[in-house]
């Protein structure tokens, strides 16, 4: 069955993409549609049946050399089958929303190559083969295969509208920013393969204990192995999952067709550093300070992301930093060792965040691909279902739901986890992340409303004619969301318990073996007794946050690659964030309120007083029932009943001018593009044109063409001269051949 | 005994019997009018001689005392010989009977001169080799001087004759040489005499100059100089013949002697030859740049093509020798078939051998020039044909001997090469438009030059087994 599903899409590529001529545009389109749905269907059915082993289902034998030896398999466990399930859900709905979105595109002109839609789909399919290549990798090189396919969709499609410089210079600056990323995971799979000798999964697995008491040359010094690798590995997250320093081609990604942007620049392709670094908890959870550097990274990606778009006005390019800034959120989870959560966010991020994606679409469909918001507004009578649609995407991505229940949108649940996480991470980094993180959930909410205000809200500004014409989507565009919306809203409170419940219930999820189980079977005696002895002094030992590496790898209760995660016994992360204290649990909700009241001020007109009151009001409420001490949370709501009350309409603008440095800061994305431009970019266009003129031209040339052309002629014109046609002379070159070997065998002949 | 001495050198004795017995059939019939027999039983002789050899087998035979040897090196050497022999036997008939060169004496001298390179390739002592050395020089002098109405072709025969002697001169200075230190002029003897590693200066003078006088015959630098003057001077089947079958016994010849009898200092004789190698390597490549006659052009390709089979020669090596066989079968397969071409180059019945003439040949004979291009291609070493192996081996060899510095030369110097190669191609694809030439040929060259050009191709496959049997001669001369 993961065989249909991996191919499936693979067969839709190679039909749409080379058979379209034969088939025609309208049957490549069905056929590459049809398959994804049902490698969705199937993927359902395995991440609904799935058992607690991990499945590894060989393809074929595929590289034997020398001490290398792997097969082509597919690892099937509780990992692969949410990824499976996110990709090809998202991929199929996707391919659906397409046939409306791509129908028809002016960026293609008539007649000959006008064809656009089969290389689309055909596009579309291939990604989604290689996406599934990559999560259902048994090894490394398999991954990397699957890492370097996604990225050619990427690049295939970022640049789909071939006409435009500036996807085309989107296409590239993607492809190269993840090359730097590719380049450290390139060097990690090196690495692996050199200190374990395989690139299998479960070898590198069971050998993390010891890579941690490894150390290995790198560079100018001697690092652990276990960190440098998961450092590496991580290098490689980072690009692919556009995590700060490497995020600058995200944004620019959106010059691609917006299902694009959907499905691989929301939904799937980047989350593929999250998975990995999933994938790879046996290795994490060794690497203690490669943890807190991904917590640090992923905090800082979270924040910065979410000021940046707080100011954007292209409506995608606002779900583009706020994808940016949830991968951020994810990575603080995966850092703090909660891989679940990190997983958990990941599903419901794939739902909330391309429905936002496919509901822009849908809006910028309707405005006649108008993206910036400032020439939107008052489109909610227009297009009422892409409305309710968003809206329900924004309730999911700002987190509202009822504080301390269960029960709340999907994202409420998932990125509440994150923060609780965060909080209990325990170190210094940790801490800092979970205000970067609290900050950042404000700032989610701010500009989440803020795009639902400026569009559907209020007066429509810019082209009337565009407003005029402002017509709701085809039922293909409209069906994947309500799709979407019904995950949105039902997946984080369905899946909390296994992503987020008690240790037991994540463990029996995600097929980890029950440590605890040793000791009820200890009535058993012999071993068993002996062994559960030694796992109850690890335990202990484990409490004081020692050493990770110091415990003993033979006495793990749970050795590293059995289950799909790995977490260490030291590791309490998990269940310290169900203890974290309530104000903490409550604290992203307020965080939230804050964000949606000052985007409702400053962004509504005429909001009334009442209103505005209302909303401290259950701030304070919420935070008492959060034991917060009354004071306190009297204190709270009046806080921010008086930031309400002193935000009005149209302050955004004077905030604009008075703070005018720190708006251009963020409107201009902290100045990475500017400074990378100014380093990298300019340094290597340098460089290139040196190598290229002088190098090249110059050198190279210069000596290719001086020995072809001057030197070799004139000797030729030598050999000419000498063949004079004389016998003498011919008879004079013998002779004076023979001298030589006779003065050449005097001097140097008979040792 | 002698009936078994007979018996080794049965091939020889019998093609020297039918040469003596055709020249009275000629004589006593209608002279030239026969000619055109001849050349075809006299290929068809060679060639049967060549199937019987190839087939025959035998293990090593020494005849006459040790003057004849008999092994697996000898009959490789005499098989492809008797080929390249019986195909440009066929190849000149239609040529020569235009121009009225076709004499009854021409197919038997080269029959002749056949008779000498057997007697070489086979030769165990230096007497023998002179024998067949002079032998096949005789035959060869008088065929390049065949058009006697032609200065270009009496010169040619002229300084061939009179430099052969020089060469000649060289030779048995060397040769005796050798007999006043070793003492014999038996190979076998010789070995003993020098012994491993160390040997007499004087020796080593004597070797010096035999190798000079068989460079010669290899046409390798600076020995070359005759080489363009006679290729160009000759009729141009002789010239086809020159290019093929004396290249190869000579080849022969210089391996037997550095093995045979100088194997134990395998260090002197190396840089010698490796400086042949190098010289004619570069020398041909690049004094062919400047050529526009084909003929010249081919001269100079053959002595560069001579430096890459010295290559091998050079690495002293059991590997090395199988290198050159190969090499030298491969250069004799392609050579036939680039005259094949040459040959059938006239315009209105008179030849032509400026290679500005083939501009835009490919619009009018694409089958012909695209068979040529598989041919030069396979000339200049490009891979996949097989003209690339032989190169392949030559370098291996030379890099398994561990002289890096003369497979790096041998690269560089097939760069140059592949110059004057594509520059044929080019014109011919690319070229100015020149006037068109005859579009007839005969079957016979016509044949020739598809199949050469098709076992370029095909032969990538496992080169017709050559590597082999060319592995099992090696292992015969090299011990």
């Amino acid at each position: 069955m993961a065989t249909i599903i991996l191919f499936a899409p693979l067969l839709g590529a190679l039909i749409g993409g080379l058979g379209w001529r034969v088939i025609g545009e309208p049957a490549a389109q069905w056929i590459t549609t049809g398959l994804l749905f049902l490698a969705a269907i199937l993927s359902w059915v395995i991440f609904l049946t799935l058992g607690p082993e991990t499945e590894h289902i060989q393809i074929l034998r595929w590289i034997e050399s020398g001490s290398l030896s792997t097969d082509w398999a597919i690892r099937l466990d509780r990992l692969t089958s949410i990824m499976l399930v996110v990709i090809t859900t998202v991929s199929a709905l996707v391919h659906l929303y397409s046939f409306g979105y791509m129908g028809h595109d002016e960026n293609f002109g008539e007649g000959e190559g006008s064809e656009y839609k089969a290389r689309f789909f055909a596009y579309l399919s291939f990604f989604t083969f290689a996406m599934l290549c990559l999560v259902t990798a048994d090894n490394l090189v398999q991954m990397f295969f699957g890492w370097e396919g996604v990225g050619l969709a990427s690049y295939l499609l970022i640049g789909f509208y071939y006409k435009k410089p500036s996807a085309n210079a989107a296409a590239i600056k993607a492809f190269v920013v993840n090359r730097i990323g590719d380049f450290g995971f390139a060097l990690g799979i090196f690495a692996l393969y050199l200190l374990t000798d395989s690139i299998r999964f479960d070898d590198i697995f069971a050998a993390t204990p010891e890579l941690a008491q490894t150390s290995i040359r790198f560079l100018w010094t001697d690092w652990n192995a276990a960190e440098l690798t998961a450092f590496l590995l991580f290098i490689g997250a980072m690009g692919k999952s556009a995590q700060f320093f490497l995020h600058t081609w995200l944004p620019d990604a959106m010059e691609g067709p917006t299902p694009v942007s959907a499905l691989i620049h929301a939904a799937t392709m980047v989350t593929a550093g999250v998975f990995l670094v999933c994938r790879f908890s046996p290795l994490m959870e060794f690497a203690p300070y490669t943890q807190t550097f991904i917590v640090i990274i992923g905090a800082t990606t979270a924040f910065f992301a979410a000021t940046v778009g707080l100011v954007q006005n292209d409506i995608k390019r606002v779900i583009a930093y706020s994808t940016c800034s949830q991968l951020g959120y994810m990575f603080v989870a995966a850092g703090v060792g909660v891989y679940s959560v990190a997983m958990f966010h990941l599903l419901t991020h794939a739902f909330f965040k391309a429905m936002l994606f496919l509901g822009a679409g849908s809006v910028i469909h309707a405005m006649h691909h108008e993206q910036d918001m400032r020439n939107y507004g008052g489109l909610k009578d227009k297009i009422p279902l892409t409305f309710w649609a968003m809206l329900i995407g924004t309730l999911a991505i700002t987190g509202v739901g009822i504080p301390l229940t269960h029960y709340g949108f999907a994202g409420f649940l998932s990125k509440d986890a994150i923060i609780e996480s965060a909080f209990a991470g325990g170190t210094n980094a940790a801490s800092f992340a979970f205000w970067a993180l609290v900050i950042a959930a404000a700032m989610t909410s701010f500009y989440s409303w803020r795009l639902m205000f400026m569009t559907f809200w209020g007066e429509a500004r810019g082209d009337m004619h565009a407003h005029g014409h402002a017509h709701e989507s085809p039922r293909s565009m409209l069906a994947p969301l309500g799709v979407l919306a019904v995950g949105s809203v039902l997946a984080g409170m369905i899946w909390v318990g296994p992503f987020f419940g008690d240790h037991a219930e994540v463990e029996e999820f995600f097929g980890i073996p029950h440590a605890e189980g040793a000791e009820a079977h200890a009535g058993l005696g012999g071993p068993e007794l002996m062994f559960g002895a030694a796992l109850a002094a690890t335990e202990a030992e484990g409490d004081d946050h020692g050493d990770k590496a110091a415990v003993d790898p033979e006495n793990l209760p749970v050795q590293p690659g059995e289950g799909a995660i790995y977490m260490h016994p030291s590791n309490h992360t998990l269940d310290d964030a169900h203890h974290a204290p309530k104000w903490v649990k409550v604290s992203p909700f307020i965080a939230m309120l804050l964000g949606f009241g000052i985007a409702l001020s400053m962004y509504m007109r005429g909001v009334p007083v009442l209103a505005k009151l209302g909303l401290g009001a259950l701030g304070a409420v919420v935070l008492f029932v959060a034991k917060v001490p009354l004071a306190l949370a009297i204190l709270g709501g009046v806080v921010l009943a008086a930031i309400f009350l002193l935000t009005r309409f149209g302050m955004n603008e004077t905030l604009a001018a008075n703070q005018a440095p720190l708006y251009r800061f963020f409107l201009n994305k902290w100045y990475f593009d500017e400074i990378y431009d100014a380093t990298f970019v300019r340094g290597a266009k340098w460089l290139g044109r040196f190598l290229w003129k002088k190098g090249d031209g110059m050198v190279i040339d210069g000596t290719i063409n001086g020995v072809a052309m001057e030197i070799v002629p004139f000797f030729t014109r030598l050999a000419g001269r000498a063949q004079s046609g004389y016998m003498f002379h011919y008879a004079a070159a013998m002779v004076l051949g023979i001298v030589i070997f006779i003065t050449w065998m005097t001097l140097w002949g008979g040792q | 005994m002698t009936n078994a001495d007979i018996q080794t050198v049965l091939p020889e004795v019998l093609l020297a019997a039918y040469a003596m017995l055709a020249l009275m059939f000629g004589v006593y019939t209608t002279k030239d009018k026969v000619a055109p027999l001849l050349v075809w039983v006299t290929s068809a002789v060679l060639a049967v001689l060549g199937l019987w050899i190839l087939t025959g087998g035998g293990g090593d035979v020494a005849a006459f005392g040790g003057m004849i040897v008999n092994d697996a090196f000898a009959r490789f050497a005499k098989v492809v010989i008797l080929f390249s022999a019986a195909a440009v036997l066929l190849m000149s008939e239609g040529y020569m009977a235009k121009r009225g060169l076709l004499r009854f004496e021409y197919p038997l001298l080269v029959a002749l001169a056949v008779v000498g390179m057997m007697v070489m390739v086979s030769a165990g002592d230096l007497m023998a080799l002179y024998m067949g050395l002079e032998l096949q020089s005789l035959a060869l002098y008088v065929v390049a001087a065949l058009r006697r109405d032609s200065v270009k072709s009496t010169e040619a025969g002229l300084k061939y004759f009179v430099l052969g002697a020089l060469s000649s001169g060289l030779l048995l200075y060397g040769a005796s040489l050798v007999y006043g230190f070793a003492g014999t002029t038996l190979f076998t003897g010789i070995i003993a005499a020098v012994g491993e590693g160390q040997a007499p200066l004087g020796l080593l003078f004597g070797l010096v100059f035999v190798i000079a006088g068989m460079a010669f015959k290899v046409s390798a630098a600076p020995f070359h100089m005759w080489t363009p003057d006679v290729y160009e001077g000759s009729p141009t089947p002789v010239t086809a013949f020159f290019a093929t079958a004396p290249k190869m016994a000579a080849m022969g010849l210089f391996a037997r002697v550095v093995h045979d009898a100088f194997g134990g200092v395998v260090g002197d004789w190396q840089q010698i030859v490796a400086f042949l190698a190098v010289a004619s390597m570069f020398l041909g490549g690049i004094a062919a740049i400047g050529q526009r006659n084909i003929k010249r052009l081919m001269a100079y390709s053959s002595i560069s093509h001579m430096g890459f089979a010295l290559m091998g020669l050079a690495a002293g090596t059991a590997f090395g020798v199988q290198a050159m066989l190969v090499y030298m079968a491969i250069y004799v397969t392609m050579n036939i078939g680039v005259f094949a071409f040459i040959l059938a180059m006239e315009r209105d019945g008179a030849p032509v051998v400026r290679i500005d003439e083939l501009g835009g040949y490919s619009k009018r004979e694409p089958l012909r020039a695209l068979a040529m291009l598989v041919l030069l291609f396979s000339l200049a070493g490009v891979p996949p044909l097989v003209g690339f192996f032989g190169k392949f081996y030559v370098l291996r060899a030379a890099m398994d001997a561990g002289m890096t510095w003369l497979a790096i030369a041998a690269v560089i110097a097939a760069v140059i090469n592949a110059f004057y190669y594509l520059r044929i191609v080019f014109l011919m694809y690319f070229g100015e438009d020149a006037e068109a030439m005859d579009s007839g040929i005969s079957p016979v060259l016509w044949g020739f030059l598809m199949a050469s050009a098709a076992i370029m191709v095909v032969g990538i496959i496992n080169l017709f087994g050559v590597e082999a049997i060319a592995a099992t001669a090696a292992a015969a001369l090299v011990n």
